[in-house]
């Protein structure tokens, strides 16, 4: 049993799942409280990729690129929010997942006209190069720092929701809106808010990953669908659902497909532990989630009160 | 005080025994026990809160029982999901109208008619002029007095025509059983005159068991009445002994005039 | 009975009659492409149909239809490639694992309502989507190229003559319409239209939705893996792109612009969504970007879809 490549592929995991818990809390935020179904929410991904990654390049600096990302991203996300979106809650679902699918065409062809088909390479800051030992590995310090940002902002948002003012506001305004709006709630203010913040998470998300797989046309999608795949497992509206289902989402998925083969091999002959590996492990994930929602279909940690 | 039901259980349509649902720390129904018998008009009241809606949902299989059990013609039906109960025999109709407001009148009641043939996995012929659905159907809504609005559109109906409709749904089924509550919901004088005046007219033909707030239709109507209180029967009988029961009293009526509290 | 007069009839009249005609009429007008355009309108249009049935008629709203596409299409060309070309195999394979997916998947999606489903069954048509792609065996990203079209084993009727083809495609295309006409009156289509309506109250008149939803999602994928099948003849061509999920975006697009729960709604849709794209594709190469802002406007402006702006008083969804 290789130890060293178990632990490597379980904190790789474990940083997929960061990423996907910084998508998925914004996700399940918007829809839990704005009961709003957003498609674009891969395109603040992605928006904060590029935007993000070509202030670090000009600027020279990525972490002066993080800093700046955040009001931009807040500022593109009101936007996008007070102008379309806001148009969007009293209908039902379905004009949600349309109307959000056409703006992902249009901010996916906006960044291709602004930034070429190429896609955008952001180079890591030197001090933060390398690996460093953890016991017995050796494992990219970069990639830990990821893993430590995901932590402090799950930290901040659990610290926000539950111990502040404004998460108080939140949690009014998604056990009942109406009631909160009418006790003087400023519920269009709140929801501007809340996008914002979930725009943010997702920018920071998408340019955090991009000195590992460059900003790419369309790279939100895909992530998209597990964030979606992560909330649903974790029950919709609930942060820590969100933070659980992210993790094991991340692990099972990266340890999936580094050992699936070596699993399959226990019982298959070599030929079709091969072939159907990786097959399998690409699927594995969604195997999880149709058994989840087989058995409980609300979801893992559904909030209270809530659907 | 309770007034003996009918020996024999064949008399017996509907029986709940010891019915118990919590929600959390709430106990919504409490060890409750009713019957009702053949034939008979058996009304429920109670206080806001008393656990009626809990009752109904319980009884038409909406929600399962922590403990107890439900029989319906001696059928032990507690496990039965809501549509096998209605297969059973067993209909209700809701407080709050639930029709299809798409469809017309006609075709609402249609659809409970080919809901009670069991005949719905037909793919091919066309279900809007088949008579086998049209003529029970508009037989139906003439009873119900809904005879000239048989191809209004569901939705355009007044409120209280409505009502009517969503009774006549539930008739459509061929039920033994009859599960009304608050027929009489939102409804003025005169229309609650009206309906009461149809239901007297079922009577014998339908067991029912009537959730009621308007006193005037349940005393009119009911043969026996059950009192419920925080999920407890404290008191079934005839009306008379419902009246004159003091714990009822106490704990319900109010006034003779029948204005309930809270 | 039918006004046939009226403008959203006419419309239909003639789409359905550009589909029968075009054949003859572009390359009459020097315009032969327009016929591979058009047979492409038509498979859309057969998925749109099948989609339609569920969607507009079931009120499920499937974010992963496409998919079916996928497998009706890659048991076409699995099979050629295995050197199985008679359609007396083909097709009831095809047809065959279609029903087998949609029942599988249908049983696990429609325990969930509303996003969840949506969610549901995006993710279950992603897991095949990505199978595909790893299938190196048969193409994987690139694709697998089918050489010969599906052998009707008789001299007079082959699919390899373009117009055979074409006018298949058009008679399933027809077909399909017909048999969605057939179910949404039937006593089973009545209880669909009803559970969309009310489900609580179907199910209090003793009807088990479940059953229905699952039976009419079986048949949308099958209906949908023949346009899928039909697809791979005509291409000559499958990919796992037949089955991504901006594909099942653009399904759901296609029935939404045409009109949801109306017949030839699916129909017109695909119809202004294909040549629309064409259209704008020709002007620029970045037409998603007026593409996108029209399906939001549609969305916010236009929910009744084509058919439902040209049937006047209609308070279509």
């Amino acid at each position: 049993m290789d130890y060293v490549l178990l632990t490597e592929q379980f904190l790789n995991g474990f940083q997929l799942g960061i990423i996907l818990f910084l998508m998925a809390a914004g996700l399940t935020l918007v829809f839990g409280i704005m009961d709003l179904v957003n498609l674009a929410h891969g395109s603040m991904f992605m928006i904060g990729a590029f935007v993000g990654g070509t202030i670090a390049v000009v600027t020279g600096s990525f972490v002066i690129g993080v800093i700046l990302m955040i009001p931009a991203m807040l500022i593109i996300g009101i936007v996008v929010e007070m102008t379309t979106l806001r148009t969007l809650y009293p209908r039902d679902h379905l004009d949600h997942v349309l109307a959000t699918f056409g703006l992902i065409l249009f901010f996916n062809e906006a960044t291709r006209l602004i930034w070429g088909p190429e896609g955008l390479v952001v180079p890591l800051p030197d001090f933060l190069e390398g690996s460093v030992a953890l016991g017995a590995i050796t494992y990219p310090v970069y990639r830990i720092v990821i893993i430590v940002v995901g932590l402090l902002v799950a930290l901040g948002l659990y610290i926000l929701v539950s111990r502040t003012r404004i998460g108080m506001l939140i949690r009014a305004g998604a056990s009942n809106r109406t009631m909160a709006g009418a006790l003087g709630v400023n519920i269009p203010m709140l929801f501007s808010v809340v996008f914002g913040i979930g725009a943010v998470l997702a920018g920071l998300a998408g340019l955090i990953i991009t000195p590992i797989t460059a900003a790419q046309i369309g790279m939100g999608e895909d992530v998209l669908i597990l964030a979606f795949v992560v909330i649903v497992i974790g029950g919709i509206g609930s942060i820590r659902g969100a933070f659980i289902a992210s993790i094991v989402t991340g692990v099972i998925d990266t340890m999936g497909r580094s050992f699936l083969d070596v699993f399959l091999l226990l019982f298959l002959p070599e030929n079709a532990a091969e072939s159907a590996g990786p097959a399998l492990s690409s699927m594995m994930i969604y195997i999880l989630m149709a058994a989840i929602l087989f058995f409980r279909p609300q979801g893992l940690f559904p909030p209270k009160g809530a659907g | 005080m309770n007034s003996p039901a009918p020996q024999t259980n064949t008399d017996i349509c509907l029986a709940a025994r010891g019915l118990q649902k919590s929600f959390g720390g709430l106990t919504a129904t409490d060890n409750l026990s009713l019957e009702a018998a053949r034939g008979e008009i058996h009304a429920v009241i109670g206080p806001n809160g008393a656990g009626k809606t809990t009752l109904v949902h319980l009884l038409s299989g909406m929600l399962r029982p922590d403990g107890g059990e439900i029989l319906f013609e001696g059928r032990d039906i507690t496990r039965l999901s809501a549509p096998a109960r209605v297969n059973q025999g067993l209909a209700r109709s809701f407080q709050i109208t639930s029709i299809f407001r798409d469809f017309t009148v006609l075709e609402n009641v249609m659809l409970s008619v080919q809901a009670g043939q069991g005949h719905s996995f037909r793919f091919w012929r066309p279900a809007a002029r088949d008579e086998s659905l049209r003529a029970p159907a508009r037989e139906l809504l003439e009873r119900v007095g809904l005879g000239d609005r048989i191809d209004v559109t569901a939705g355009n109906l007044a409120h209280g025509e409505q009502r009517q409709l969503e009774i006549a749904i539930s008739l459509a089924t061929n039920p033994t059983f009859l599960l009304l509550d608050e027929p009489m919901a939102g409804m003025g004088p005169e229309e609650s005159q009206g309906m009461i005046e149809f239901l007297k007219a079922l009577k014998g033909d339908y067991t029912m068991l009537l959730i009621e707030h308007d006193m005037d239709a349940v005393f009119a109507l009911a043969d026996r009445i059950t009192v419920l209180v925080y999920g407890k029967a404290i008191a079934t009988g005839t009306p008379d002994e419902i009246r004159n029961d003091a714990s009822v009293r106490a704990a319900y009526l109010g006034d003779e005039t029948g204005e309930e509290t809270g | 009975m039918v006004d046939w007069k009226s403008p959203a009839n006419i419309l239909t009249i003639i789409v359905v009659g550009l589909c029968a005609v075009v054949p003859f009429l572009a390359p009459a007008l020097g315009e032969p492409f327009y016929v591979i355009v058009f047979a492409r309108i038509m498979i859309w249009a057969i998925a749109a149909v099948s989609l339609n049935l569920i969607m507009g008629y079931g009120g499920m709203i499937s974010f992963g239809h496409a998919v079916y596409l996928g497998i009706g299409g890659y048991a076409i060309g699995i099979l050629a490639f295995h050197g199985v070309t008679s359609v007396w195999i083909q097709w009831p394979v095809a047809i065959g694992a279609c029903a087998v997916i949609s029942l599988i998947f249908g049983a696990i999606s429609l325990r969930t309502r509303g996003v969840y489903f949506i969610m549901i069954t995006l993710a279950l048509a992603q897991m095949l989507f990505f199978l595909s792609v790893s299938a190196e065996r048969y193409g994987s990203d690139d694709g697998l190229n089918i050489l010969a079209r599906s052998d009707f084993g008789v001299r007079f009727f082959s699919l390899e003559d373009n117009m055979t083809m074409y006018y298949t495609i058009f008679a399933v295309l027809l077909a399909s319409v017909f048999i969605s006409w057939k179910l949404v009156h039937s006593r089973f289509g009545v209880v669909m239209r009803a559970a969309k309506s009310n489900d609580t109250r179907v199910q209090a008149v003793g009807v088990s939705t479940y059953r229905y939803r699952l039976m009419a999602f079986v048949i949308a994928g099958v209906m949908c893996g023949i346009a899928g099948l039909l697809q791979a003849n005509f291409e000559r061509f499958v990919s796992p792109d037949m089955m991504n999920w901006p594909r099942s975006g653009e399904l759901i697009f296609m029935v939404v612009l045409g009109g949801m729960s109306t017949l030839f709604g699916p129909v017109t849709g695909a119809f202004v969504f294909l040549m629309l794209s064409e259209i704008l594709s020709s002007w620029t190469i970045h037409w998603h970007i007026i593409f996108g802002p029209f399906l939001v406007l549609v969305v916010l402006f236009a929910r009744g879809g084509i058919h439902g702006l040209l049937t006047p008083g209609s308070d279509r969804e």
